[in-house]
């Protein structure tokens, strides 16, 4: 599985979205109806999953800011050493 | 399968809380408090009520304690449902004598202790769409009381810590509600004298201090389904002290 799959998973889950509305791009405020407690609901997920990879097991509060869609958060998560493909 | 935490539960209220939700048949009750050779004796009183229970070391000043806690109930248990906010303590003084210590040790174990573990168990809770955090605010939050600037303020914290923390959480399942002892016999109110004990009791309709089971039963309907759909409030439980 790549990291995409793997983060995209994650977003339907939480936000409880089809696969098909979770493109790279999709704003999860402004295209997929999330509101801040699913924001982070959702960090937390991605912390649950590649903390273990990331440097200090978490996401620093001032970057989640910036975790605004699908490719915003793989983007994130290889900036911090992730690999590509799981 | 359930599993309640109750903070500062070694003795008083927050030993007749474990009992009680034992009683009421809650699986695990996890003991916690500054020391954990202190919850020795309500470690023995849940079991012999026939739940688990097991003591753990937690002083809620410490985020870090915390943390670990909260870790190690859900590895052992697999799920928080049930967190109860009791420890506190009282450094009473009147304003002018009060030291900025004696406020920052009030504040930090009975407010900021409460949004730690809040923020700690919240993260499980959410995930599994349900929970229920009691947080134990007292009368004086509500009415206030002279020498205890920083006992009454960091109560009243705790209501409104309770109510903006019903309002996140609600939507997915997670309820946080208050009550509000009057007094209670207590190690706490033992040490007042004959004089103070007399005027209290003057104020109270009921003509009598409470029970630690009459907060204790409080809290577990809070705890319990039967108040599936109550969150955001404080239930009182004063003899009428106070009537909001
Ligand atoms: N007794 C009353 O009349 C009365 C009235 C209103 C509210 N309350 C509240 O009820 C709660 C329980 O009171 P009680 O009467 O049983 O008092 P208590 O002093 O008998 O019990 C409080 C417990 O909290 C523990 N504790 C203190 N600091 C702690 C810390 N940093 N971390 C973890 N545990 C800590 C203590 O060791 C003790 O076991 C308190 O929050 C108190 O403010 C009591």
């Amino acid at each position: 599985m790549t990291l995409e799959e793997k983060v995209k998973t994650i977003i339907c889950e939480t936000l409880n979205r089809g696969a098909e509305e979770v493109t790279p791009a999709a704003d999860f405020i402004n295209d997929l109806g999330a509101d801040s407690l699913d924001l982070a609901e959702l960090v937390m997920k991605i912390e649950d999953e590649f903390g273990s990879m990331i440097d200090g097991a978490s996401i620093p509060e001032e970057d989640t800011a910036s975790l605004k869609s699908l490719g915003a958060i793989v983007e994130y998560l290889k900036s911090k050493g992730v690999a590509e493909e799981l | 399968m359930s599993t309640a935490i109750v903070t500062g539960s070694a003795r008083g209220i927050g030993r007749a809380i474990c009992e009680k939700l034992a009683k009421d048949g809650v699986e695990n009750i996890v003991v916690c408090d500054v020391k954990a050779e202190w919850c020795e004796e309500t470690v023995e009183s849940v079991k012999a009520l026939g739940a688990n229970a097991v003591a753990m070391e937690i002083n809620v000043a410490e985020g870090a304690s915390i943390d670990a806690g909260v870790e190690a109930i859900i590895k052992q248990f697999g799920a928080i449902d049930i967190c109860v906010n009791n420890a506190g303590i009282t450094r009473d003084g009147l304003l002018m004598r009060m030291t900025e210590e004696d406020w920052d040790s009030v504040l930090d174990i009975n407010l900021k202790g409460a949004f730690l573990m809040t923020k700690a168990v919240s993260r499980h809770m959410l995930r599994a769409r349900k929970g229920s955090i009691v947080n134990i605010a007292s009368v004086v939050g509500l009415m206030g009381n002279a020498g205890q600037c920083n006992y009454s303020a960091s109560k009243g914290g705790l209501v409104a810590l309770t109510k903006s923390a019903a309002r996140e959480l609600g939507a997915r399942g997670v309820r946080v509600n208050a009550v509000a002892p009057g007094f209670i016999k207590s190690k706490m109110t033992d040490v007042l004298t004959d004089d103070v004990k007399n005027r209290m009791l003057s104020a109270i309709p009921m003509g009598k201090f409470g029970e630690v089971e009459d907060v204790a039963n409080a809290v577990a309907f809070l705890a319990s389904d039967s108040a599936a759909y109550v969150t955001g409030q404080v239930i009182s439980v004063n003899g009428g002290m106070l009537m909001p």
